[in-house]
């Protein structure tokens, strides 16, 4: 292959072994613009693919007329449902999406025909000149409406409602009959996009065996294998994936979106594919985060013990299922938070509609109920003329203490600790005001300090990590030891995607600790080794780390095998320093010399424990794997007449079993942190009739670095005994609790009751709503 | 698609008048965002980035400052920021480095977008905008006559902006905009506010409060009639003031804001503005930002 840049190149990480803050290989080559991302892949003689896309919410096709577009010189291919080779549905779980739309389209954006041209121009002329006659029907946008009527509001045949879980535990009648204090709300949540950086984008080469190699960047390239595969009408040995330099993911790129394209479009043409969405097709060109729709209600004592709480949640999907049915599962068992209640009713729907799908992004359902949760404890606080910490502690989960689904929690969840710890912390002092940059509006010049009022809030957020409900979502990881240039180097190998949570960096880390060796490389992942499982759900530490150790585990025990017998030593050898280490004796050899040049290869598969789904009436069941809590206190200042807001200090308090890497774990938490604040203070996709108003980053706002604060951290160490190295996922969790916190120190400053994220300036301003 | 690029202003306006479909071009900014999102198609490009005329300023022999449409904001800020202040404190608050380094007043008067942050203060200034074709030569456009509508202006289809005039601050001016993020965001609405104690005389400029930017004329006047330059603010004064700004403006509602939040927004920062420039002014400073 002549591809100038390819992501054939073996990463090779730094120094440092578990526990170390090893810096990341890509690093450097991501600040310097060196890094080869998907969209850099080129190969001589490729051509350009582009995707005609639906302008409308909800229509039918009566004709599409190719000839003008076929005409177009240049263009090799134009393509539609009709020239899909295998399967002509696709989805995560359940495959109910086209892969290119049949007859019909159930949401703008949705893809119609397939062009391949000489030069991107081409393709663009090429798709003007694909004539559709369209029958432009009403969409169909109300979630809530959906659930009151799913048989007559179908999107799919199937009905309205993708999943409705219900979780029920005691009996909520008569304890609403004996509380002293209720409290209720309804709340929602706008549609969050994951807005990765590197666009979808990837190149597809057909193959001398009729196959096609794909190198894309994806969360999960087994993932993308299982569905890509049929529809290519291929046995999954011909489809061969490589992971391409990811540009960022948090869920937006675990389901498909120009692979089964780019495969199509080589396997028709013969030649290589490259297909680049731009920002405003990205925008179209993966799943958001769910709106969500919620109501609930809590009963307590006058001391503030929680005796009973409902909840509603209604959750928009879009037209297809994805991953709609987890989301809803999440949102069902975590809808009540990291609290012991004795009786609750939580109703969790995710419906079909023709508003942008919706799918995974970091938090998975457990965000959105999270912002109703928190709300209603201060709520309940306020009521009780208790604080938001007291109020918190009082109701804490801990470990031992059941879950709405009846799970146990069986490792520490130190819960009230950690709030005791945050409200500890220092406050940050009053902004300086001589420097525009300290206030709401910062430069803009929008204040010199009129209006601003400073307020504080907390926030406590629950997710689940790795995947629940009895997914077995394994990892495989290959480790090799042998001599190269006299020195013991080490191959790891997996299928796990890199998506800029540091991932590679952690491989290299944990066979340098497991193996006593410093050099290690990591080689590119692919479908040659078996399912890493996919890079979500906070799970690839704890499952391709799990995977990676135990496969140096098993390396480790042939080449102390090896030392034994060749040395005759004892039973207390060890591998330390590129040495073979007796804890009697010292060091009895060198690594290279036990080796020679034998090269010792293994293959692990890790598995976490069995779960369970949730019963389909109670909810109940051991469904997760394992939990983890962040806190978050946030301290602003908001402008009150303007309705603007300065977020001031985020402290967190996170337990995380065991740092890893200190580094990247603060990256984590500062990166989710400041995803979260982006939910509470701007970023939503504005969605009328079902069409999306702001698809740029112009108009759909991220947090620039003036809007991400000093954040404050206290990271605990309470091992997991069940976990590798007794880790505790951690990329999730941050990005639940920040959002709450933050609202809640807007409401303490402005006094307003604010049910929906994202605020808006106009909510917060008293004589402008 | 042709590339020209004249390096001269004389080669500059020959290739104007021989080839109305190029399109300027000087920092890209806006440019090349349309060329990526394929909203134009032009046939050519007419590249100023080379015309040297363009790129510097001078100060005319009445004291005002000529300020040539290559200018970029950074620039504009470094070197012009004690002459210029609320022009400067707009620069400022223009996208981030990188936009700054690249992008020009010469092309935010070309693209007039009512959300260009530039317009305000120099309408608050009473600034003048040169420009000028081979066949008709240089027209001198006051501010306040440029806009002619949603990204439209007064530019005949031959001529190119040489440069803007404006004289140095006589007194206190100030810039002040509202976006839902505290930097990199597109005005929500805007106000720019230029006191000239001498002449007793307040100028206003709005921005993202209409189909073009504009002068809130009626509070202008009123604030000349019935303010005491010699006293303090007096608060009615000034709450009025702010009332007649809210009603100079005719905003919509967008993805960006509602026309009620805008309106009382610009009301608010007519009224803070305005305290502020009157504080410098009772202080006794002259320019400030
Ligand atoms: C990320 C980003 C952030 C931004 N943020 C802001 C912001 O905060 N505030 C704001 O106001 N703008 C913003 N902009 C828009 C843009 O930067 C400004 O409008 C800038 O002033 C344009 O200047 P330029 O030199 O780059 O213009 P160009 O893109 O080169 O040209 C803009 C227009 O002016 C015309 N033109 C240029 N020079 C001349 C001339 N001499 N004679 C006649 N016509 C001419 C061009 O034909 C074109 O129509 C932003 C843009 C980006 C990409």
């Amino acid at each position: 292959m002549t591809t100038t840049r390819a992501p054939g190149d073996v990463a090779a990480p730094g120094r440092g072994g578990v526990g170390d803050s090893a810096l990341r290989p890509d690093g450097t080559l991501k600040v310097t613009g060196e890094f080869a991302y998907a969209s850099d892949l080129w190969i001589d003689g490729t051509l350009f693919g582009a995707t005609l896309r639906s302008p409308y919410a909800r229509a039918r096709i009566r004709a599409i007329d190719l000839g003008p577009a076929l005409a177009v010189p240049g263009v090799e291919a134009v393509l539609t449902h009709e020239d899909v080779p295998g399967r002509r549905l696709y989805g995560l779980d359940h495959a109910d999406q086209p892969v290119l739309a049949i007859g019909e389209v159930r949401h703008q954006g949705e893809p119609v025909a397939l062009v391949a041209a000489d030069h991107p121009e081409t393709a663009r002329r090429a798709m003007e000149r694909i004539a559709i006659d369209w029958e432009v029907l009403e969409p169909i946008t109300d979630a809530r409406a959906v659930v009151a009527d799913p048989d007559r509001l179908r999107v799919q045949e199937r009905g309205g409602i993708v999943r409705h879980q219900p979780v029920r535990v005691g009996d909520v009648a008569s304890a609403r009959a004996r509380a002293e204090v209720v409290v209720s709300g309804d709340f929602s949540v706008g549609i969050q996009d994951q807005a990765f950086l590197g666009p979808e984008s990837g190149l597809a080469v057909p193959a001398e065996d009729g196959g096609v190699d794909l190198f894309v960047a994806t969360q999960w390239l087994w993932g993308d294998l299982r569905q890509i595969a049929p529809c290519l009408g291929l046995p999954e040995d011909k489809v061969r994936m490589t992971l391409a330099g990811v540009g960022g993911a948090f869920g937006g790129r675990e389901d498909l979106s120009m692979q089964i394209h780019a495969g199509m479009l080589a396997l028709r043409t013969g030649r290589p594919v490259r297909i680049v969405y731009n920002r405003y097709e990205s925008f179209f060109g993966h799943v958001h985060r769910h709106p969500a729709q919620m109501r609930y209600e809590y009963g307590a004592t006058r001391d503030g013990r929680i005796v009973y709480a409902t909840a509603e949640i209604v959750l928009d999907g879009g037209a297809y299922t994805s991953s709609t049915p987890n989301v809803v599962a999440n949102a069902a068992s975590l809808g009540l938070g990291p609290y012991e209640i004795p009786n609750l009713e939580i109703d969790a729907y995710g419906v079909y509609t023709n508003n942008p799908p919706c799918g995974a992004m970091r938090g998975f359902g457990a965000v959105q109920a999270c912002f109703a949760y928190e709300s209603m404890m201060d709520r309940l606080g306020a009521a009780c003329g208790l604080g938001p910490v007291e109020i918190r502690r009082i109701n804490a989960a801990g470990q031992g203490s059941k879950l709405a689904t009846g799970q146990v929690i069986d490792s520490p969840a130190p819960l009230a600790e950690m709030l005791t710890r945050l409200e500890a912390m220092p406050l940050p002092p009053p902004p300086d005001r001589t420097d525009l940059r300290n206030l709401p509006g910062g430069v803009s010049q929008a204040t010199h300090g009129e209006g601003v009022v400073r307020g504080v809030g907390y926030g406590v957020g629950l997710k689940n990590i790795c995947f629940s409900e009895g997914f077995d979502d394994y990892s495989t990881a290959r480790v090799r030891l042998e001599v190269a240039a006299g020195e013991p180097t080490v191959v790891v190998h997996t299928a796990a995607a890199e998506v800029g949570q540091g991932l590679v960096t952690l491989q290299a880390q944990i066979a340098r600790t497991e193996l006593g060796v410093d050099r290690v490389t990591v080689a590119p992942a692919d479908d040659r080794i078996g399912d890493a499982g996919s890079s979500s759900a906070s799970r690839q530490s704890y499952m391709t780390g799990g995977a990676v150790r135990a496969a140096c585990a098993a390396v480790r025990d042939e080449v102390l095998a090896l030392a034994r017998t060749r040395l005759g030593a004892g039973d207390d050898l060890s591998l330390a320093g590129g040495k073979v280490v007796s804890a009697s004796a010292g060091a009895v050899a060198t690594i290279a010399d036990v080796l020679g040049d034998r090269t010792v290869e293994h293959t692990r598969e890790y598995h976490h424990r069995p779960t369970v789904p949730m019963d389909p009436v109670t909810g109940q069941g051991d469904t997760h794997v394992q939990l983890a809590l962040c806190v978050h206190r946030a301290v602003v200042d908001v402008d009150v007449e303007l309705g603007l807001v300065k977020v001031v200090e985020l402290a967190a308090v996170q337990d995380v079993g065991k740092i890893m890497n200190r580094l990247s774990l603060e990256g984590q938490i500062h990166g989710g942190s400041a995803q979260g604040l982006g939910l509470a203070l701007m970023e939503e996709i504005v969605v009328q009739d079902g069409l999306v108003r702001n698809p740029s980053f112009t108009d759909y706002l991220i947090p620039t670095i003036l809007d991400t604060p000093p954040q404050r951290l206290e990271i605990l160490e309470r091992p997991d005994p069940r976990a590798p190295y007794g880790l505790r996922g951690a990329g999730e969790p941050p990005t639940l609790s920040s959002t709450p916190a933050i609202v809640a120190a807007v409401r303490a400053a402005t006094g307003r009751p604010l049910n929906r994220v994202p605020i808006r300036p106009e909510d917060l301003c008293r004589r402008c709503s | 698609m042709d590339f020209l690029r004249p390096e001269s202003w004389e080669e500059a306006l020959a290739a104007r008048a021989e080839r109305p479909d190029a399109l300027p071009i000087q920092g890209g900014t806006d440019v090349m965002v349309e060329l990526n999102f394929d909203l134009r198609r032009p046939a050519a490009l007419l590249d100023l980035g080379a015309v040297r005329e363009l790129a510097g300023w001078e100060t005319l022999p009445d004291g005002t400052v000529r300020v040539g449409a290559g200018v970029s904001y950074a620039r504009l800020i470094t070197g012009l920021g004690d002459r210029l202040p609320g022009l400067a404190q707009a620069a400022r608050t223009v996208g981030s480095p990188q936009i700054r380094n690249r992008g020009t007043v010469g092309g935010n008067l070309g693209a007039a977008s009512p959300a260009g942050d530039a317009h305000p203060p120099l309408l608050a200034a009473g600034a003048v905008y040169e420009v000028e074709s081979a066949a008709r030569g240089v027209r001198l456009v006051p501010a306040a006559e440029f806009y002619a509508g949603v990204k439209r202006n007064a530019l005949g289809p031959d001529e190119l902006i040489r440069a803007f005039r404006q004289a140095p601050a006589a007194g206190p001016q100030y810039f002040s905009k509202i976006g839902p993020r505290n930097a990199m965001v597109i005005a929500v609405c805007s106000f720019a506010l230029a006191l000239f104690p001498a002449e007793r005389r307040v100028g206003t400029g709005l921005g993202s409060a209409a189909p073009t930017p504009r002068r809130a004329y009626e509070a202008e006047e009123f604030l000349a009639a019935e303010a005491d330059w010699d006293a303090d603010l007096d608060d009615a004064v000034a709450g009025r003031f702010a009332e007649l700004v809210s009603a100079a403006a005719s905003p919509i509602d967008d993805v960006r804001g509602t026309a009620e939040y805008r309106r009382h927004a610009l009301g608010v920062l007519a009224r803070r503005t305005l305290t502020w420039a009157w504080n410098d002014h009772r202080k006794g400073a002259g320019a400030c930002a």
